[in-house]
């Protein structure tokens, strides 16, 4: 059920058309009804005020005529003489026999007290009076006027009158009634009751003419609002669909145009926007390409020189048995920061080039857990000399996951080195695991750990865990850094979790198909207290096993 | 070791610290400083390796590399003072063997030129198969249907690693470590756009390679052939 008012809802909220068009109807539709409504109320009363006109001026002469016969007669003597006589009388008054348009009620008033008693007459077949008893109270209260109302009348019990002859078995009609004075008998009513048959039947056409021509009329309505929308939503499509395309990347897309209307005003300026936007980022990519070129001169200009320096010290280096001992000292320094005069030049190129945005990715698809070993290999010198030990941890059947190997290695070559440079000499912990989306993989270490607040701040560049404390790790403080950003180039996620004395942990996420979302890493970021707890506890037996 | 090295920087420096360094290990340097003076300097001088800066005045590395290439399959590593891969492909697809990122050490430098001179030093008479192609490993010749197909000798080095172990899955690393000498982790890329080459020159369809064959994420192996 929501889901099926949802499925009707969408088309809803997309369409500006279908709105403006629905409303238009459904307003339509209101509007038409109530003129409708008033218009027909107007035409049946009009039609039915005339209709009581004409019977009351035809009863009031019908009326008469029955008043002169009994005036005139001298049947008064025998009771079933003047009851055959008074029969006629009211029969005359009613129309041939095919002929339904009129029927005559002739009853004894209610206040009649006479002990001479007339039968009551019923023409047209009417079996029973259909006079309400208000108006015979009406007629009785106030002698001598002519009283007049409309009556539902019910003609299906008429005797020998087929209901099929009419349209309807019930009718509205017009009842109207007087007293007349019958001799010797005392005050009796005289009722014509005209059937409204032909007034119905009109309103029935108008009826059909009202809603035929109301329905035309909505149609009509519709149709107006359609074209008139798509005169306005169409140039909005088409503005939509060129801001989609200069949005993916069409910087020279436009819109058209004519004219000076409204819609060439928002063609106008959406242009201007359009040429005001691709002028900008005309400008930031030039801006990027100077600083991409000055990063790669720099780069060759630096590293030229540095080259020579390089080898002229390595030269120096191993011949520094010969030397004294403070020259030496100093050719085994040149040698040290050398190294590390490099590996900040490198690291500075590496951001730069991020930051330019000239970092391109090579994807292809990588054995994470291969490349976990192949890391921990690469650092096994580093690990032995500060005696950590490292386990790769890879689920079962390998992680496998699109990537750039060279990024990716890097990133957990950093992770790794950190692990080990502040991990006390603890066990070191890599595990690789993946779900339906993503890979991941987490370096746990037990040492130092992080400081509240410190979790994102170690992604920032230069950024040390105590400024006071001696530089005595040899990285340049960019590596996190870059490892972010390498991280980022994946639409990946690096993310940090340490607690102090408990140690920390550094987990990459990687979507597995490139472009797919991640959705959920599927290692947690920060360990189980029992997991820590059975780590602590395991370590020395763990100790003894290695060793 | 022994052969000769042209070297083609327009330092001054790196050229002379080139020279000592190399001169340390028993080598033969010539050196020019122009790019355009190389090509000349090749032929007067025919050296067993070339290392190449890819920033010269003249021609540029690159043209000087493609120039010597369709001459000669003479070793070539280039000196690059970029790491951006355009850069580096661009290099490896003008034809150079290997290629060294400045600043480096000494003995990275030396373990490039060794592993660019070491082979053809002892070759043991040796034919393979693979495909349609005949392998003479001592005559370092390819041929098909007797006739033969020029191929550089790190080229020449890669098939015959593939050749001799048909079937075997051999990993790019590994590959690095057979044919290009690295003990530790390399640059891949010099793998891929080599096998790129050398289908170039072998396959009947570079496009549909049938002789050498990409295993998707492992790497390459040798193919039926056909």
């Amino acid at each position: 059920m929501r889901r099926l008012l949802r499925g009707l809802l969408a088309p809803w909220r997309r369409s500006l058309q279908l709105r403006v068009v629905a409303s238009t109807v459904l307003l339509g539709i209101l509007a038409i009804s109530l003129l409708g409504a008033y218009l027909f109320q107007k035409v049946a009363d009009g039609l039915t005020e005339d209709r009581i006109g004409y019977a009351e001026r035809e009863a009031a002469v019908l009326a008469a005529r029955a008043q002169t016969a009994f005036d005139q007669t001298d049947a008064t003597g025998d009771i079933s003489e003047f009851n055959n006589f008074a029969s006629g009388a009211i029969v005359a008054l009613a129309p041939p026999a095919n002929d339904t348009s009129r029927y005559v009620v002739f009853l004894r008033s209610q206040d009649n007290t006479n002990a001479v008693r007339l039968d009551t007459v019923l023409t047209g077949g009417l079996r029973t009076s259909p006079v309400p008893v208000a108006m015979r109270e009406a007629i009785s209260s106030d002698v001598g006027r002519q009283q007049r109302m409309v009556i539902d009348l019910d003609r299906s019990e008429l005797v020998g009158e087929p209901s099929a002859n009419w349209a309807r078995a019930r009718i509205p009609a017009v009842i109207v009634g007087q007293q007349i004075q019958v001799p010797t008998a005392g005050p009796y009513d005289l009722y014509f009751i005209y059937p409204l048959d032909r007034e119905q039947a009109t309103m029935d056409l108008i009826r059909r003419l009202f809603l035929i021509g109301g329905l035309l009329l909505v149609t009509l309505v519709g149709g107006i609002a359609w074209l008139v929308t798509r005169q306005v939503v169409n140039p909005v499509r088409r503005a939509a669909g060129v801001a989609e395309r200069l949005a993916a990347g069409h910087l020279n897309e436009r819109m058209s145009a004519r004219g000076a209307d409204d819609l060439a005003l928002l063609g106008t300026s959406f242009n201007g926007m359009a040429d005001h936007l691709q002028s900008q980022i005309r400008q930031l990519e030039d801006l990027s390409r100077v600083q991409q070129v000055f990063v790669s001169d720099v780069s060759h200009e630096l590293r030229t020189p540095l080259t020579t320096i390089r080898m002229a010290a390595d030269l120096i280096h191993e011949g520094r048995g010969e030397f004294s001992p403070a020259l030496g000292r100093s050719a085994e320094l040149l040698n040290t920061e050398l190294d590390r005069f490099e590996a900040l030049l490198a690291d500075l190129l590496e951001i730069s080039r991020f930051d330019a945005g000239a970092a391109a990715l090579e994807l292809d698809r990588v054995d994470l857990g291969a490349l976990a070993e192949r890391v921990v290999q690469a650092a096994a010198p580093l690990a032995d000399k500060r005696g950590s030990t490292v386990t790769v941890d890879v689920a079962p059947g390998g992680v496998f996951a699109d990537a750039d190997a060279r990024r990716v290695e890097r990133i957990v070559r950093n992770l790794l080195v950190n692990a080990i440079e502040h991990g006390e000499g603890l066990p070191v912990t890599i595990r690789v695991a993946a779900n339906s989306t993503a890979a991941a993989i987490a370096v746990h270490d037990l040492g130092v750990g992080l400081r509240p607040g410190e979790a994102s701040l170690v992604f920032n560049r230069f950024w040390r865990a105590d400024p006071a404390r001696a530089r005595t790790t040899g990285g340049t403080g960019l590596g996190l850094a870059i490892s972010l950003e390498d991280a980022r180039l994946h639409d990946g996620w690096l993310q940090a979790w340490g607690e102090a004395g408990r140690g920390s942990v550094f987990r990459l996420t990687l979507p597995r198909v490139a472009g797919e979302p991640i959705g959920e890493s599927p290692l947690p970021l920060a360990p189980e207290p029992t997991d820590v707890d059975a780590t602590t506890r395991l370590r020395p037996v763990r100790l003894t096993e290695t060793r | 070791m022994k052969g000769r090295v042209l070297i083609v920087d327009d330092d001054l420096a790196l050229a002379e610290m080139l020279g000592i360094v190399l001169r340390g290990e028993g080598l033969d340097v010539v050196h020019v400083a122009d790019g355009s003076a190389a090509v000349g300097a090749f032929r007067d001088h025919k050296p067993d390796l070339i290392l190449l800066d890819v920033m010269l005045p003249g021609l540029d590395g690159i043209q000087v590399c493609r120039r010597i290439r369709a001459e000669s399959g003479v070793p070539i590593v280039m000196l690059t003072a970029r790491t951006d891969t355009v850069d580096i492909v661009v290099g490896l697809e003008s034809g150079a063997d290997d290629y060294v990122v400045k600043p480096f050490k000494p003995a990275e430098l030396i373990a490039r030129v060794r592993a660019r001179l070491r082979r053809g030093e002892e070759a043991e008479p040796e034919r393979l198969e693979i495909g349609d192609l005949a392998i003479d490993v001592a005559g370092h010749s390819v041929t098909r249907d007797g006739k033969q197909i020029p191929l550089t000798p790190l080229e020449f080095d890669l098939l015959v690693a593939l050749a001799r172990k048909p079937w075997q899955v051999y990993t790019r690393e590994v590959l690095l470590e057979q044919v290009w000498g690295y003990r530790h982790a390399g640059d891949t890329r010099l793998v891929n756009v080599h096998v790129q080459r050398l289908r170039s020159k072998i396959e009947h369809d570079p496009e549909d390679p049938k002789i050498v064959v990409t295993v998707r994420g492992v790497g390459y192996k040798a193919g039926p052939g056909g």
